[in-house]
């Protein structure tokens, strides 16, 4: 099939391709084209449009405007099954196979060989399972269950099957997040084979070193635009981590787009937060903080480098593989949320809707959950108190809900982060861990939370922010302690808070000048502890 | 500018529908008394109003704690059994007296709801599943301790089962007030908030350091401990402990009673008035087919189609 191609047509092509959802402009006239035999790096931060765009390709969504041409033709796929049979496979983050069906009926559900009366050939499709694997690099018992596999193994199966079923484009989305790095070995050198084939690969990853060893070209999205493609070696990785984030590397910075009045002077007192060598596996890996009464830190680095991990891990919603914390030098002994929030500690979760408001109770109990405890005699809640607090709250941060009975899911998403922050402060935590705290929030009430968590910084609260965006960590932040892989890579502290060291460190820890190509070290190893 | 258009429509529809979740019950209910007072020959006499009452209270003691569970987000198949435990205890233990008799049976109960939200909360069983295990064991648990039906005479359980105190049945005194008790630790104490913050997001509960398992542990054993009651009840007005019959069936009756009363089986709601209405209403519709001499069948029906539609308004509404 590849033979009459001529190399450089594309297989793959869209034009003016646009997704609206309600409130948000998800594509925004993308054109992304994809030539046979590529690897084609898909690029952006969280909501630049890529999952959409992944999404299109496979069926999931309708474009509402645009057109997708594959080899030449016109392609409408009304589900992922029709893409797939056209030939566009993808291959996502989890591992969407049978767990409990063999090997080699995972590798052929749907389209098992068939003997002469109708029923599964099993002979035949254990053997091909075998010869198919192999290529792969996995020799395994094609009749054991798939559970019993590795996620490494399972996710070559996912990948077989993919390519298997005749595809031609092949959608990878974050493959190797749950792989070991002799794993992403393999899969590496399986994607070279694929593209010998002549098979075109989008390779969705926020592993930088990945991009590079593995991609010839790369198209960066940014709110729903491309803002970028083209050969990925030309492109320097600070470059491209400044159009990930949308800045220019040289641009000078603009002064006081936050409402951080950075005047804040650090106190020399104790730290109120002390995170030594904290260890999930896979995730954070020996993180070290700390945080003095009043200051505030932040914590850079990009999507998956562990920043909503080690706060997790540090407000004692994650296992602890090893490392302490502990809050006004008394150490926490038991691991759980209850035991960070008496000692202290308060997160607010990154994911608004999903770990942080009960959409279905009112702004009064969403406020009141977690401090209920000390609001309550003898189990029983004492509504004068709960009332006198949420009043308190409600003024405070100024929410703005028809009243304390109204249904937090109704309310805008800088209202609900202000009913989140407003239970965090009715626990009068001594640090606060703030996760994506503007995400998702309008102006103005950005600028509101910004004010405030400025204010709970001058009341002698230690904060540890995360965003992602770099102005308001810059500017919020007197310290930023750069996480990548889920190791500290790097810190910067006060006059070198910028935001081009602040993308420097990001985009490669160990080279300053941010330019030199990956080294061929083995990718992930860094990852690997 | 579509969406303003179409914004400009669905208020009066979403409005119907949340005033039929919200009130569609007792709608239901005053319907069928009205349809009653009507076509039914002496439907309007105290007699009716007794025998309805007394008929519908073990329904309404399961569907409370019930209620709780499926606050959660979980489910408890497992009460019907532990009616039929309770009854086998009953017998087991008369020989000690009524009170001890009853007592064992309420803690058998408890037992019960504490090993059905151990697997919940610590093994991280499925609740249909746990209590589906519950479910059966209990029966056939029930049926070991008393092979047979076994009829009593201690008239202070039998007094229990059809005394009355000016004119109201014991039982009926209990149920009222048991709902009142539930009504109160749903609304007023932490346990009760924290019931419905897990029910309404597990995730977000649990980073707010709420106690997930203790509560999901205690919401198990107030319904196993109301199922038991309800099987102590049944078994006092019976005269007999009837462990293979005692309260098959239960589980899906109480369920329904919580679904038609406006709770979701998404948890994150309980509403208890509406549970004691749903209880009531499925049981007019029985009285009201059963007092035209329509057959069995017919009730099944009725009861299915008014299921169907508290799902249907449900949904709806978790729609918008």
């Amino acid at each position: 099939m590849t033979g009459p191609d001529a190399p450089l047509a594309p297989i793959l092509e869209t034009a003016g391709l646009t997704k609206r959802f309600p409130g948000v402009l998800a594509l925004d006239e993308v054109a992304f084209s994809l030539r046979p035999g590529e690897a084609h790096a898909l690029v952006g931060e969280n909501g630049a449009g890529k999952s959409t765009l992944i999404k299109v390709l496979t069926g999931v969504y309708r474009p509402d405007a645009g057109s997708l041409l594959f080899q030449g033709a016109p392609l409408r796929p009304a589900t992922p099954l029709d893409a797939q049979r056209a030939g566009i496979s993808t291959i996502y983050q989890e591992v969407n196979l049978v767990p409990l069906m063999s090997v080699a009926r995972n590798l052929y559900l749907g389209r098992e060989p068939k003997n002469r009366l109708g029923l599964i050939d099993f002979g035949r499709m254990h053997a091909e399972a075998e010869r198919t694997l192999r290529e792969y690099g996995v020799s395994v018992d094609v009749r054991a269950p798939l559970r019993t596999l590795g996620l490494g193994a399972q996710q070559m199966v996912a990948l077989a099957r993919a390519v298997d079923v005749d595809a031609r484009v092949v959608i990878m989305d974050e493959p190797t997040s749950s792989l070991e790095p002799r794993e992403v070995e393999t899969l590496f050198g399986v994607i070279g084979r694929l593209r010998e084939r002549g098979i075109a690969i989008v390779y969705v990853s926020h592993r930088l070193d990945e991009l590079y060893r593995v991609c010839d070209r790369v198209t960066v999205l940014r709110d729903g635009r491309v803002v970028h493609t083209g050969a990925l070696a030309e492109l320097p990785r600070l470059r491209l981590v400044a159009l990930m984030l949308g800045r220019e590397v040289e641009q000078v910075r603009r002064e006081g787009l936050t409402r951080f009045s950075g005047e804040r002077t650090a106190s020399a007192d104790e730290p109120v937060l002390v995170a030594e060598d904290l260890r999930v596996r896979h995730l954070v890996d020996g993180v070290t903080l700390r945080i003095r009464p009043g200051e505030i830190v932040g914590l850079g680095g990009l999507l998956g480098a562990g920043r909503t991990e080690t706060a997790k891990a540090i407000a004692g919603a994650l296992p602890l593989d090893g490392g302490r914390v502990s809050v006004a030098g008394v150490p926490l002994r038991r691991r759980s949320t209850a035991a960070a929030i008496r000692g202290g500690i308060s997160l607010l979760p990154e994911d608004r809707k999903a770990e942080g408001i009960v959409p279905g109770l009112s702004v009064r109990d969403n406020i009141a959950l977690a401090a209920l405890p000390r609001l309550s005699r003898f189990g029983l809640v004492s509504e004068r108190r709960v009332d006198r607090v949420v009043a308190t709250f409600m003024e405070r941060l100024r929410i703005k809900a028809a009243g304390p009975h109204q249904p937090v899911g109704e309310l805008s998403g800088g209202n609900q982060q202000k009913v989140l922050l407003a239970r965090w402060l009715a626990l009068h935590p001594k640090v606060l861990l703030l996760d994506e705290p503007t995400r998702g929030v309008d102006v103005g009430a950005k600028a509101e939370v910004q004010r405030l968590i400025d204010e709970l910084a001058a009341d002698g609260l230690g904060v540890l922010l995360i965003s992602s965006d770099l102005e308001e960590l810059i500017e919020g932040s007197e310290r930023v302690v750069v996480l990548k892989d889920g190791a500290v890579v790097g810190e910067l502290v006060g006059e070198d808070v910028t935001e081009d060291a602040l993308l420097a460190a990001i985009a490669d820890a160990a080279g300053p000048d941010g330019t030199a190509p990956v080294p061929a070290a083995p990718g992930g190893e860094a990852g690997s502890g | 500018m579509a969406d303003l258009a179409l914004a400009r429509v669905r208020p009066d529809r979403t409005v119907l529908l949340r005033w039929l979740r919200d009130y569609g019950v007792y709608a239901g209910v005053a319907a069928l008394v009205l349809v009653n007072l009507a076509l039914t020959p002496n439907f309007a006499s105290l007699d009716t109003l007794r025998v309805q009452a007394v008929q519908v209270t073990p329904i309404l003691i399961v569907a409370l704690g019930m209620a709780v569970v499926i606050g959660t987000g979980g489910i408890d198949l497992s009460v019907g059994a532990v009616m039929a435990v309770a009854a086998s205890m009953i017998s087991l233990y008369l020989g000690y007296g009524p009170v001890a008799a009853v007592l064992a049976a309420l803690l058998a109960g408890a037992v019960s709801g504490l090993v059905a939200g151990s697997l919940v909360a610590f093994v991280g069983v499925q609740p249909i599943v746990a209590t589906l295990a519950l479910m059966i064991g209990g029966r056939g648990l029930a049926e070991v301790m008393l092979p047979q039906l076994d009829t009593f005479r201690n008239p202070e359980l039998r007094a229990l089962g059809s005394g009355m105190f000016l004119g109201v049945p014991y039982v009926v005194l209990i149920a009222v007030a048991l709902t009142l008790v539930v009504v109160f630790v749903v609304r007023r104490t932490t346990f009760g908030r924290q019931v419905l913050a897990i029910g309404g997001n597990p995730a977000a509960s649990a980073l707010a350091g709420l106690p997930v398992r203790r509560v999901l542990i205690g919401v198990y054993v107030l319904a196993g401990v109301l199922a038991a009651v309800a099987g102590v009840l049944a078994t006092a007005r019976l005269g007999a402990s009837d462990p293979t019959r005692l309260g098959e069936l239960m589980e899906l009756n109480a369920i329904t009673a919580v679904v038609i009363g406006g709770t979701a089986l998404t948890g994150g709601r309980v509403r208890i008035a509406g549970t004691v209405a749903g209880a009531v209403l499925m049981q007019l519709l029985t009285a009201t087919l059963i007092m035209h001499n329509l057959p069995q069948s017919w009730t099944q029906i009725a009861s299915a189609v008014v299921i169907v539609l508290a799902v249907w308004v449900a949904r709806e509404r978790g729609r918008n």
